[in-house]
């Protein structure tokens, strides 16, 4: 038979089942009634004749079964037949089919969230051509990076890369005429589109020859989704005239749809020059150290480089670099990473690789769960197992069959799971954490997705599956027909025993790991930052954005603090150059030097300390302490010798102690000699979780700056606050933007990661508890079910409440306290995994093992409370008459 | 009962294309045929039929078509194909040389060898 023609017949039988059914059956008739004429004829009477001619023939539905396995392509109808089947039990078991499908669905949902997240920061490369030889430069510190004069050196002196492109962010004002928006842009080396290969959506993008010095290239590029959402797809926007920070540029093009830039979480709206300065920072020269202010390098490998031969390759421009440059230059080992996450990549994989074990613990789980569900299914269903094997049934086709229910299961639960998930994960496409963060989270749930989520369910569904399977082929046919189901409750460990000790254990160790979450990030929230922030207002402007000319910088910011101090009800003001403390990137470091050092370069560096350029009051304002000496004052300016207010930690490390420090002097980078006059507190600086840094806080008067925050310090409402604050400013200057937030707001950034985590592991913990409730649940309310015969005698017998309940209960007791006891150990055990993850967390915290020991039993209490009911309710009476 | 031989595997189908190939016969009427020519020495569990009808209808040995019986009932009626003749032919040739050679080989008396 050709292959069309047997597939031809495969369809016809798939199709006319029930034809080929009820032809097979005619068959059999005619074949019986055949042999019955012929008994008749021997003297038999029909009905006899009938009986007997049946009886000859054998198990006829074996014969049929097999007779269709016989005419091939069966097995799409088994499989069809099956899953009817299948359907229908689950339909008349409605709650177990619920229980399950729930269940699964929570544990694939959460997997596939995960694994969502995980493919679109991890996972998925850059969508740009040739992503797989494309690499960035990270510093052996973690960070990326590097001053532009250093930029140029390894891009002209590298040997390895096709070339080298560099990104920093701008965050600036486009204004158009009218409506001026703040945006977030990159600017970019101008071989960053050719290095890319990306070709221009509609105009042209800038190339390497338009640089020629600074500010020779006032070119703008847009991306495409800030062109469809700011100019409506306008075609006509290129060649016009745009003001970026009051500068004109000149938009030349659009990038493609599909460009988001190179990092995984930060889509740019725009693209200019790196040579173009727009916030009066001149970068192209100053090699130092500090100016640390190209944020990326990256660029395609030559065809046939190895990573290794790249790495090689900088490392040597880098010990180049601090040879020929000590004191600017401070060459760590350099290693190349993926462009995307970047420098976040090593911190992003431990969390959301975290994050997939436990997902993954989570619907393991749910299997151990299920298997147990199934295998007291399957036990419940053991008379009907036996006829159908009395019957003529094949074990193999039970087996199918209960294998086709699983799947079922599987299937709806994976299904209703992937849905869930897929709504979830765009939402969080779309989710912007902090107001004017550009964050954007690059997920699209696509078939990979699905394909995972398919797999997940066929793999669950067979690994619950065949929990029953020893169970099935154990089935002796003849003695349950006979005596019906004997549940076997021996002190022998049972299968489902070793599940159930298996899931609470998972459960366990889920528990506590949201219990040790929560609790590191009530710690992170209450710790000592150095400072208050509560009830204090930050308004940030850049001067930079409205055109003020450097020199004019200080005198706007002194009339911006004289007029916030005359809102009613403020009681502190102050200013700080960039960013308060803990706020975005505030974190800019400093090399300092003992006194008696006279050699700066960086082997004689005495610490690297944090820098705060700040006003008079700040540490009032800011409710940070003053341990000794004196604050900075009005005084501390160009005319005066340099003073700094340092902390604790820079006191110790540099002086020796706080007293010491006070009046003494110490060297910066380039020389300058810095006298002592007060020292503060220690506290945060960039993240929560840094160890403690020396910090320096010096006179703003010396360092103008044109991004600035006012601290704004008062008890009044914040809305109300900050529209006063607001009018204030625009009193002053009605085109200055100004961005105002409460300090606790502004600080959701540091502490995202933390409360992300909180959020995931407090998630999963609920299902690891929910699931556990479950689990204890089936198991006790199963062995109640199977055991009211022999309760009910004891109770006859006059056993007391007591006796009843251990002996209903006494089992599922000791095997969660079996599993608890293991699963907080193994929580115990994890605890370095979730340090990697949540801040804070030490899971030897009396605390948390009370809290997770208190709500094991709780849940345990809970999950036992109705079979314990129903156990104690048993009325002997009616039980014995039953059967 | 105990004179019926056990068939062997794999014969059934040759017995029940030779009982076909004598004339077109439903499913109780090839049972009756194989008995009737074996002297009732072959034992054919009848259930056991219809799977291997089945599977050389699939096959293209047989095919079958509804008629009337001699006890006038409906009953499907197997008729040989040329590819089952063939077959018929191939199996029967195999079958005789192998029980000839085990009969000589059981036949042997001491002095042959």
């Amino acid at each position: 038979m050709n292959l069309g023609g047997y597939l031809r017949s495969l369809a016809h039988k798939f199709f006319h089942r029930s034809a080929i059914a009820d032809d097979l059956d005619e068959e059999l008739r005619s074949h019986i009634e055949h042999r019955a004429d012929d008994m008749e004829r021997s003297g038999m009477n029909r009905a006899e004749a009938q009986r007997q001619a049946r009886i000859e023939f054998g198990a006829r539905e074996r014969f049929k079964e097999e007779s269709f396995e016989a005419l091939g392509g069966d097995f799409l109808n088994t499989v069809w037949r099956d899953v009817r089947f299948a359907l229908r039990v689950l339909r008349k078991s409605k709650g177990f089919a619920f229980a399950a499908i729930v269940t699964l669905a929570l544990a694939i949902g959460a997997n596939a969230v995960v694994y969502g997240v995980m493919d679109a920061l991890i996972l998925r490369p850059l969508r740009v051509p040739q992503a797989g030889s494309l690499w960035g430069l990270e510093n052996g510190d973690g960070s990326g990076w590097q001053s532009y004069p250093n930029y140029r050196d390894f891009r002209e002196r590298n040997h390895t890369f096709d070339d080298l492109a560099a990104i920093r962010m701008e965050f600036a004002a486009l204004d158009m005429g009218s409506d001026p928006d703040q945006a977030t842009g990159w600017s970019t080396s101008g071989n960053y589109f050719d290095e890319l290969r990306i070709q221009p959506f509609l105009g042209r993008l800038f190339h390497p020859q338009d640089e020629k010095g600074l500010n020779s290239a006032p070119y703008l590029v847009l991306s495409y989704p800030y062109w469809h959402s700011r100019f409506q797809d306008d075609r006509g926007v290129v060649g016009r005239t745009i003001l970026v920070n009051k500068h004109p540029f000149t938009i030349i093009g659009v990038t493609p749809p599909e460009f988001r830039g190179t990092l995984a979480f930060i889509a740019p709206d725009f693209f200019i020059p790196i040579i173009e300065d727009v916030d009066g920072e001149n970068i192209l020269n100053t090699r130092s150290i500090n100016n640390r202010e190209v944020f990326e390098i990256l660029g395609h490998l030559k065809p046939g480089v190895t990573p290794a031969q790249a790495t090689a390759d900088l490392n040597a421009i880098g010990a180049y670099l601090e040879k020929t440059y000590p004191k600017e230059v401070d060459h760590k080992n350099y290693t190349l990473g993926r462009p995307g996450l970047f420098v976040f990549s090593r911190p992003a994989q431990a969390f959301v690789g975290g994050l997939m074990l436990l997902a993954g613990l989570i619907l393991l789980a749910a299997c151990a769960n299920l298997g147990s569900l199934f295998a007291a299914h399957a036990a419940d269903r053991s008379r009907e197992v036996a006829l159908r094997l009395a019957l003529g049934s094949s074990r193999q086709r039970i087996l199918r069959q209960l294998l086709t229910e699983a799947v079922v299961i599987s299937l709806a639960g994976g299904a209703l799971g992937l849905a869930g998930s897929v709504a979830l994960l765009r939402k969080l496409a779309g989710w912007q954490p902090f107001p004017g963060a550009p964050i954007h989270l690059p997920i699209s749930p696509d078939t990979r997705l699905y394909v995972v989520a398919l797999v997940l369910a066929l793999v669950s569904g067979f690994l619950f599956g065949i929990v029953p399977i020893r169970q099935v082929l154990r089935t002796n046919p003849y003695e349950i027909v006979k005596a019906g189901p004997v549940g076997q409750f021996g002190r022998r460990l049972t299968a489902r025993d070793v599940l159930l000790v298996v899931q609470i254990a998972i459960c366990a160790v889920l528990v506590t790991s949201s219990f040790v979450a929560v609790r590191g990030l009530e710690r992170g929230l209450h710790s000592n930052f150095g400072f208050e922030p509560h009830n204090t207002m930050l308004a940030g402007t850049n001067l930079a954005m409205s055109g003020y000319r450097p020199d004019s910088w200080i005198p706007t910011q002194r009339r911006i603090i004289d007029a916030m101090r005359t809102i009613p009800g403020v009681e502190r003001v102050a200013l700080v150059n960039n960013f308060a403390p803990l706020i975005y990137a505030a974190g800019n470091t400093e090399n300092v030097f003992k006194d008696e050092t006279r050699e700066r370069s960086q082997s004689h560096v005495a610490s690297m300390s944090f820098r705060f350029e700040v006003s008079p009051e700040y540490f009032e304002a800011a409710g940070t302490t003053l341990l000794e000496g004196r604050d900075i004052t009005w005084h501390d300016d160009k005319s005066a010798p340099p003073v700094a207010v340092v902390n604790r930690e820079f006191a110790h490390r540099i002086f020796g102690s706080v007293p010491q420090a006070i009046g003494k002097y110490y060297r910066m980078q380039d020389g300058t000699r810095v006298q002592v006059v007060g020292v503060v507190e220690d506290g945060k600086y960039m993240s929560l979780t840094e160890t403690q840094n020396a910090a320096m806080f010096l006179p703003f008067l010396l360092s103008p700056a044109s991004q600035t925050q006012v601290l704004v310090r008062s008890r009044r409402d914040p809305e109300q606050l900050a529209s006063a604050i607001r009018n204030k400013i625009r009193e002053l200057d009605s085109g200055l933007p100004t961005d105002i937030e409460t300090w606790t707001n502004m600080m959701e950034v540091v502490m995202f990661p933390a409360r992300v985590a909180t959020m995931a592991l407090g998630i999963l913990g609920l299902m690891g508890a929910i699931l556990s409730i479950t689990g204890i649940f089936g198991m006790a309310a199963y062995s109640v079910s199977k055991r009211l015969k022999e309760l009910g005698i004891r109770m006859a017998l006059g056993a007391q409440r007591r006796e009843v309940l251990g002996a209903a209960l006494g089992r599922s007791v000791k095997l969660l306290a079996a599993g608890s006891t293991a699963g907080l150990v193994l929580g115990v055990l994890a605890s370095r995994v979730l340090a990697s993850i949540v801040y804070q967390a030490t899971p030897r915290d009396p605390l948390v093992l009370a809290g997770v020991v208190a709500a094991m039993l709780l849940l345990g209490l809970l999950a036992t409370w109705i079979p314990a009911q129903r156990a104690l309710t048993v009325n002997p009476l009616l039980l014995l008459r039953e059967d | 009962m105990t004179d019926q031989a056990q068939l062997l595997p794999g014969t059934l189908d040759l017995l029940i294309l030779k009982a076909v190939s004598l004339g077109p016969l439903h499913g109780y009427g090839i049972l009756l045929r194989i008995g009737q020519i074996s002297g009732s020495a072959l034992l054919i569990e009848q259930g056991a039929l219809y799977p291997a009808l089945f599977r050389l209808v699939r096959q293209g040995l047989l095919t079958s078509d509804w008629g009337t019986s001699e006890n006038n009932r409906r009953a499907k009626f197997y008729e040989l194909t040329p590819d089952g003749r063939k077959r018929l032919q191939e199996e029967t040739e195999g079958w005789n040389r192998l029980a000839s050679a085990m009969t000589s080989v059981l036949g042997a008396q001491p002095e042959e060898v």
